[in-house]
């Protein structure tokens, strides 16, 4: 049969690879039987794709390097300190900040499936849900973050957080030397979602200036 | 149970490897899955641990091989088929039968951002009072239970330390068998890393799990 008869022969559906026919098939089941509403999907997609981010948890790490009193309340209260910002529930209920130090450094993982603290850090990457992160990084966390390209100062532990319940975890990197007298703006902006999870560290060469 | 899913300290993945600029969504399809996974829970008829156990549930060549929401479609065609919602002929067809269940509720448009903001907290009230405190040692359980269990592995019959006591706590262990109503006391359990993996572990890490009370033994 010539290309020009298949073109005719078929709906754009069958052009769907067979993950998306199968989606596709599900909405339409779960719409068509009244059990979801397409614009409670929309909204939800919208959400976790425009709305909620690592710039959330940015902005709370820059307000624990600039605000001590908050800090201390981020260190008792993670949820409450949180909700001061605005940020909180699903996939974030229960928050504990942990804070780096020169002694130790916080590193988080899930190995039983994808906990992550959606309403400050968003959805999780790939990696963090896959099983070289979830199987590394507990028995050989300097190893991991050496994946990262992350090597820690000599005598720094690493203390790893196995997200197991419904708690989950924020880490608070350092505060790089040279960013003295820097507005809370501009120190968001070298907080990665990395150095969130403790893959990574703030670098003061990803700093952008204030209102850019 | 002692599935696929629990991953800390297996070997042979090779290396973490990070995307750069990695997307929110790498597809379409992700998207709708994300979404169709939180608001059929919003039905009401399954906990978060029961969508945990259909997904650990898989075989474990699927579970592996799998991206992860490809195995929240999974797990979530297996809820919605346990608890009558749909039929395998309709997923599998994608022609929806006339029979349907009554969802508790339907999650509308406009109660999402409060559903979201809300979210579901996990703490209840104590009945009774902790057992341990901070500064405790404990050890973990040995146990192989058939069912859903949030203590890896890698993490049972090992002698820890009590860091943390979080508060009163759903039970994942009942609450994925339907049971929703039993509460225990959470505890953040710290380990060495010799402690959990011997002469093999890292003497300058240390590793913590979030512990329910029946988990634990003192020491």
């Amino acid at each position: 049969m010539s290309g020009h008869h298949h073109d005719h022969d078929h709906a754009h559906d069958n052009h769907f690879t067979p993950i998306e026919a199968r989606v596709k098939a599900l909405e339409t089941l779960m719409v068509e039987k009244g059990y979801v509403e397409p614009a409670a999907l929309d909204a939800i997609v919208d959400t976790y794709e425009t709305r909620v981010g690592p710039r959330n948890g940015a902005r709370i790490v820059a307000r624990a390097w600039t605000d001590s009193a908050y800090a201390e309340r981020l260190k008792a209260d993670g949820t409450a300190a949180v909700a001061e910002m605005g940020y909180g529930g699903r996939g974030g209920e229960h928050i504990v900040a942990c804070f780096n130090t020169p002694e130790e450094h916080n590193l988080i993982v899930c190995t039983l499936c994808s906990c992550y603290p959606w309403p400050v850090l968003g959805l999780p990457p790939v990696w963090y849900k896959s099983p070289p992160y979830r199987a590394k990084a507990v028995i050989d966390p300097r190893g991991t973050l050496a994946d990262f390209g992350v090597s820690l100062p000599e005598g720094q532990r690493i203390r790893v957080w196995d997200s197991t319940a419904e708690t989950r975890f924020l880490v608070i990197p350092m505060r790089p030397a040279g960013t003295e007298g820097w507005s809370e703006e501009k120190l968001a902006s070298i907080v990665s979602r990395d150095s969130m999870i403790g893959t990574g560290l703030p670098r003061i060469e990803d700093a952008v200036e204030d209102g850019r | 149970m002692n599935s696929a899913h629990d991953l800390g300290g297996q070997m042979g993945f090779g290396p973490v490897v990070p995307e750069p600029d990695e997307p929110v969504f790498h597809a379409e399809w992700e998207k709708r899955v994300l979404a169709i996974n939180v608001a059929a829970g919003a039905m009401g008829a399954w906990t978060i641990d029961e969508i945990r156990h259909h997904r650990e549930s898989l075989p474990p060549a699927q579970y592996l091989s799998a991206s992860y929401y490809e195995i929240w479609l999974a797990g979530l065609d297996k809820a919605l088929v346990k608890h009558g919602f749909l039929t395998s002929a309709e997923l599998l067809s994608g022609t929806p039968a006339p029979e349907r269940r009554e969802p508790k509720r339907v999650l509308k448009g406009e109660e999402v951002p409060a559903v979201l903001r809300r979210g579901f907290p996990y703490d209840r009230e104590a009945k009774a009072p902790a057992r341990f405190a901070v500064g405790d040692a404990v050890r973990t359980l040995v146990m192989h239970p058939q069912h859903h269990t949030r203590l890896p592995r890698y993490a049972r019959g090992k002698l820890g330390t009590i860091e943390r006591v979080t508060g009163c706590h759903v039970f994942p262990d009942t609450s994925a068998q339907g049971d929703h109503g039993e509460a225990q006391w959470l505890y953040t359990v710290v380990f060495t890393g010799r402690e959990l993996w011997g002469r093999d572990g890292d003497p300058s890490s240390t590793v913590s799990i979030e512990a329910w009370e029946s988990y634990l033994e003192p020491a």
